[in-house]
């Protein structure tokens, strides 16, 4: 039973990170009609942009993380006016293989810029919490008191804004949208720069709980399109739940298998929904 | 609102909506082949025809939805052949699908809201200018309007035009798939509509009780126009009522 709660706890938190990753993966698809392979790739820059903040300025990671997500969102917009602006208007296969083809370029640049070994932004020992028989680190509060705050942001945004309704419309009938005069090339630089700061939040906090990898972003995109499909892709607040399932089955699927079948466990639960219910977990809600 | 009325007055010769000699269809293919449409302040003008006549064309024509290889759209004197429909919202002109004509994860009041997205200043009076006109949408502002029914998501979907305070309301079709009794209720609020000063311009399949309240319709078929006369006429009119009224 301890080892359950111990694993859930794990879980909640790899299930903050997919949950933020996904959120955006999910946002992109609402309102651009395709997946976006690079979005780990962002993850691990996002990252690494941190890494660069808190070595250059001695920062505490925490402090970095406004920067790397500001820097992020630019770079997600940049590329988007770059590359995929260029082929919106084509099929959406043709945007799903140029986001693959980004993720390629985005990963080696980031071996050519910080090398390709491991990296950590503090080094040294955490003392972990002792809650009873349950081991906590500061971090992993930390992390998950940050992606709860990033969630009810989204989630103000969403709901509260003219831009974030305006980007729930595009998401839910692109054509009234248009008709209704929504400018569709604002909502979507909107959707880029969000998706790009959750991704490179997703990221910072992967690196706080692991280690910074070329990578680690790209061993993340597979739980994080179970996660999006789950919730019902194009699906903000299913993304969320999706995350947090994906997240605590990925960690308690260590009490029956090896660790090492962790991402198994996110395939096997994306191709069960995409077999029993395609639509996701939580359709019709908002 | 009531200086620019008495100004159109006083040139007749200029209406609200004017579509001269329209060409346009999609892939290069003609849909359209030389239609003609007009719309004056305040008027209800109805679009009648078979299946396949290009009604539902020419009102996305106009809008700017399907473009036009030749011909031209004037509005108020300008010509808006073409131009991207926020463009055609900002000028007042307000257009309502025939399908999925709301937002429907989004509540009926988000509906409300984003349909003045275009425009500046406060949505409070326009909200409660649209609420006066269907009271229904008050009731149920926070409904989300993809589980509301045919004919109040078919208010919302209009209630969303009306947003942007329109010269000109386009509707495509807005008693497809309603019980007859809210196929009467459904024109009745147009005229309503239009009693305050709005211009409407509709493609109905209704075209007896659509007719009914029009002050002018057309016959489309096969892109070109057929017939142009009052509605009563038309109703009248033993040619027209044979092909497409149903004897």
């Amino acid at each position: 039973m301890v080892e359950v709660i111990q694993l859930l706890i794990n879980g909640i938190l790899l299930g903050s990170i997919l949950a933020l990753g996904a959120v955006g993966a999910t946002m992109i698809f609402g309102v651009l009609r395709f997946a976006h392979f690079a979005h780990g790739d962002f993850m691990a820059i996002g990252a690494y942009f941190a890494l660069t903040v808190v070595t250059v300025f001695n920062m505490p990671v925490l402090a970095a993380l406004p920067v790397a997500m500001l820097l992020t969102a630019g770079l997600a917009v940049g590329i988007d006016q770059v590359v995929y602006k260029r082929i919106r208007r084509v099929q959406p296969v043709i945007l799903l293989i140029s986001s693959f083809a980004t993720a390629l370029i985005l990963r080696s640049l980031i071996q050519m810029i910080w090398g390709s070994s491991n990296q950590v932004y503090e080094t040294g020992i955490q003392l972990p919490w002792r809650i009873g028989p349950f081991v906590l680190k500061p971090d992993h509060l930390l992390i998950f008191c940050a992606a709860a705050v990033l969630v009810i942001g989204v989630h103000l945004f969403l709901t509260r804004t003219r831009m974030g309704k305006a980007m729930r419309a595009m998401s839910d009938n692109m054509n009234l949208a248009l008709i209704t005069g929504i400018p569709a090339d604002r909502v979507i630089m909107w959707t880029w720069a969000i998706g790009g700061a959750l991704a490179a939040a997703a990221g910072v906090f992967l690196g706080m709980d692991t280690r910074l990898h070329p990578v680690m972003g790209w061993t993340l995109l597979l739980p994080i399109f179970a996660a999006t499909i789950l919730g019902g892709i194009g699906r903000p607040y299913g993304a969320i739940f999706g995350g947090l399932v994906i997240g605590c089955a990925m960690e308690l699927s260590t009490l029956v298998i090896p660790g090492a079948y962790k991402p198994a466990v996110a395939f096997a639960i994306m191709v069960a929904t995409l077999i029993l219910r395609p639509q996701g977990i939580i359709k019709g809600a908002t | 609102m009531a200086p620019g009325r008495a100004a159109r007055r006083g040139q007749p010769e200029m209406s609200l909506l004017q579509a001269n000699g329209l060409y346009a269809g999609y892939g290069g293919v003609d849909i359209l082949r030389g239609t003609n449409l007009r719309v004056e302040a305040d008027e209800i003008v109805v679009i009648v025809g078979p299946n396949g006549a290009g009604k539902s064309t020419a009102m996305k024509a106009v809008f700017g939805l399907v473009p036009i290889r030749e011909g031209e759209v004037i509005y108020r004197g300008d010509v808006i052949t073409n131009q991207p429909p926020e463009k055609m919202v900002t000028r007042g002109i307000a257009y309502v699908p025939q399908e999925s004509n709301v937002f429907p994860s989004l509540s009926v009041l988000e509906n409300l809201e984003l349909g003045a997205y275009a425009l500046k200043g406060d949505n409070h009076e326009r909200l409660e200018k649209v609420f006066a006109i269907f009271p229904r949408l008050k009731e149920r502002r926070h409904q989300q309007a993809g589980v509301m029914s045919g004919g109040e998501r078919q208010m919302v979907a209009m209630g969303r035009a009306l947003m942007v305070d329109p010269q000109l309301l386009m509707l495509d079709e807005p008693t497809a798939g309603l019980s007859p009794r809210l196929i009467d209720e459904t024109i009745e609020r147009i005229a309503e509509v239009n009693k305050l000063g709005i211009g409407v311009l509709m493609v109905e399949q209704n075209a007896r009780q659509a007719l009914a309240v029009a002050h002018r319709g057309y016959v489309l078929a096969t892109g070109e126009n057929r017939h142009e006369d009052t509605g009563p006429a038309l109703l009248a009119n033993p040619e027209v009522a044979e092909m497409f009224l149903g004897g």
